[in-house]
């Protein structure tokens, strides 16, 4: 029987972990995400887990122990966020390459400078290119069920990625909110064992993890890596379904809503996504046909599906709680632009940053962006297609 | 939203607002609330001025912004009146709660000309009498239900008690004052 | 399931290489002739030595091999002519010598 509770999204991703009950999860702190390993270790403390919980000295260590853990044949995850993200950067290249599925419990914060700790996804975005599957959640139910679903999805033979489950720091994070929680015996029957072919604590095959490619074979090992992360997104789809079994809730790369038969549309990742869609009823009630394209799934990205999706639009904004500082949009933009230029859309398209450092998103703000979208496509004009949401000027 | 009433705390690092506004999402959540409790964070540091909200709705909440157009403002630390504007965008329909032991035509001066309705609460009072210590979380979060009628005052005290075994487990001993200064509080708000 | 790693040569394709690059089987250094990445080469002289093995202990790709207590020759397809044999010999036994 599922349980109605109501948890902060740290403590729905530790709730998360103590059902999975994974074998090694090394720690250093850094605000938003320290609760989750101080919760975790009160499991480990109050015996609720088997887990092997290394407290270490950096991000740099505690990413590389959760890799050593792995190679060694341990399912295994850390936390951290913002600069401790940055920290491990040399890491996470390392786990996606030698193909070991750790898990990362990632709660976005911006990146100095300047200092701030609040939410942007500037931390996640810098890690786009490193190889690790990305799952974005917009509010702690998504963060609770994307953790539950990480390590289906990161240790499947086709894939076997590190996989990064994503929330945004402080207003999902530390934000208390109805939520349904899932049994721990369907959770442990869902996530199962961890069993890898090959492993290096195996007496019967010594193994060598991580050994040097000189150029004849660096580039084919680039290019099988690709092929896994290409497979994860059918692998992505066939565990959310299952998912869907166990706990009636149900996901796919991105969430669409009301975006049928809009013609503007909002394209977006996490927590803002909930209050675009407040906007959008309000705007639905004035006979406006607005509509949103949630991401869930960043990595891999679903480029042909999102131009799909958005086929029909007039206008679209896309929304980068980040920016590349290209001087040409944020990531989500570039990648957006991208697919529907492949596509060949017709659609006008703008790339807005906002929310850095924590800028709060309000349904006014979300409402002017769609009134924006209509302007452009009554005008035919979009003027400057990378612009600023919500900054003084 | 329908039948959603959303609450600004200010207070400042250190006095619970922030643990005060996830109790009442706590207890709203008891009673088949959708619930919000969350922290807005300035510099991190015990004493600076932290708002806390509350959003709690007959729906599913799904807005991620701050509040401001509140019903209710709690005020859990009255020397923020000289330099917050706790009064901004609070509707005149709603509230706010002062923790201040001075009459309320001294406050009132502070509010820069609020015309809803204002209660107040010695909540130092009620801390120290029944807790022996200044914890002024609980007799405000007292407060702020007395003044919402969120729900039913003896649930809330049976509420309240399930949640503060839950919390205080490790220390039961604190229990009873607690529950002694919630009593208090419901009493004292006026 | 064991690498075949005279499989990983190269005309394999990345379709057939290892999952992460991993290598899971032991020993296959042997397989690779190391000692091809040299200029210089240990040369022995016998009269001089006197069967103590600090060489053979000392040597870091274990291309001096023991047999019965006794050093035997030196394993040039693995020795990479660092000269650590030479330094140790107590007896001044081992001279590096250009290719």
């Amino acid at each position: 029987m599922a349980k109605r509770d109501r948890l902060s999204g740290n403590e729905a991703v530790s709730y998360a972990l103590r059902q999975i009950n994974p074998d090694v999860f090394p720690a250093f702190p850094i605000t938003p995400s320290t609760e989750i390993p101080q919760y975790f270790a009160s499991f480990v403390a109050n015996g609720q887990v088997d887990t092997e919980f290394i407290p270490v000295e950096s991000e740099h260590s505690s990413m590389s122990a959760a890799i050593g853990a792995s190679a060694a044949g341990a399912r295994s995850l850390t936390a951290t966020s913002s600069c401790g993200l940055a920290l491990m950067w040399e890491e996470l290249y390392v786990a996606a390459s030698n193909r070991l599925p750790v898990a990362l419990a990632l709660v976005n914060r911006a990146l100095s400078g300047p200092i701030n700790i609040n939410c942007d996804h500037s931390d996640s975005m810098g890690a786009r290119d490193s190889g690790w599957i990305q799952i974005y959640a917009e509010n702690n139910q998504e963060a609770y069920d994307n953790m539950v679903q990480a390590f289906r999805i990161a240790e499947h033979q086709d894939v076997r990625l590190p996989i990064m489950i994503c929330q945004d720091g402080f207003i999902t994070s530390h934000a208390v909110e109805n939520i349904e929680l899932l049994d721990d015996g369907d959770v442990k029957n869902f996530v199962g064992e961890y069993e890898p072919e090959n492993y290096l604590l195996n007496p019967e095959c010594p193994t060598a993890v991580g050994p040097y490619s000189v150029t004849d074979f660096y580039m084919e090992a680039k290019r099988a890596q690709a092929e896994a992360m290409k497979n994860s997104k059918q692998v992505i789809l066939d565990v959310a379904k299952e998912f869907a079994q166990i706990s009636g809730r149900e996901y796919g790369l991105f969430e669409e809503y009301r975006l049928e038969d809009a013609d503007y549309a909002v394209v977006m990742i996490g927590s803002a996504a909930g209050t675009t869609k407040d906007a959008i009823d309000q705007m639905r009630e004035q006979g406006k046909k607005v509509g949103l394209l949630k991401l869930r799934v960043f990595r891999p990205f679903p480029a042909e599906e999102i131009a799909e999706a958005l086929k029909n639009v007039k206008a679209v904004a896309v929304m980068d709680r980040a920016d590349s500082f290209s001087d040409h949009g944020g990531p989500l933009g570039a990648e957006v632009m991208a697919a529907l230029f492949r596509n060949r859309s017709q659609a006008y398209a703008i790339n807005y940053v906002y929310g850095l450092g924590g800028r709060d998103v309000r349904v006014e703000d979300m409402e002017q962006v769609f009134e924006t979208l209509e302007q452009i496509a009554a005008t035919g004009e979009t003027g400057d297609t990378y612009r600023y949401m919500g900054v003084r000027e | 939203m329908k039948n959603c009433v959303e609450i600004r705390w200010h207070g400042r690092g250190g006095q619970g607002a922030k643990t005060a506004a996830l109790l009442l999402a706590d207890v709203a959540f008891q009673t088949g609330k959708y619930v919000q409790g969350f922290p807005e964070y300035g510099p991190e540091r015990m004493g600076a001025p932290i708002t806390a909200y509350n959003r709690i709705s007959d729906e599913v909440v799904r807005v991620h912004s701050n509040i401001y157009d509140p019903e209710y403002v709690v005020v859990v630390d009255e020397t923020l009146l000289e330099t917050v504007d706790v009064t901004k965008g609070l509707k005149e329909e709603g509230a706010i709660v002062i923790n201040t032991a001075k009459p309320k035509e001294e406050i009132l001066p502070h509010l820069k000309g609020y015309k809803g309705k204002v209660y107040t609460i010695d909540a130092r009072k009620v801390s120290v009498a029944c807790l022996g210590k200044y914890f002024p979380n609980s007799p405000m979060l007292a407060a702020i239900v007395k003044v919402t009628g969120l729900m039913d005052e003896e649930l809330f005290l049976n509420e309240m008690r399930a949640s503060f075994q839950h919390k205080f487990a490790s220390k039961p001993e604190v229990i009873e004052g607690n529950m002694r200064a919630l009593s208090m509080a419901l009493e004292e708000v006026q | 399931m064991a690498t075949d790693i005279s499989k990983l040569t190269l005309t394999a394709r990345w379709q057939d290489l290892t999952t992460g690059m991993m290598i899971h089987a032991g020993g296959t250094s042997e397989e690779f002739n190391t000692g091809e990445w040299t200029s210089v080469k240990p040369h022995v002289k016998e009269e001089d030595c006197r069967q103590c093995l600090l060489c053979a202990q000392a040597c870091p790709d274990s291309a001096i091999p023991v047999n019965k207590n006794e050093r035997v020759k030196v394993d040039l397809k693995h020795c990479k002519g660092c000269g650590i044999c030479a330094k140790v010999c107590p007896f001044d036994a081992i001279e590096m010598e250009g290719l």
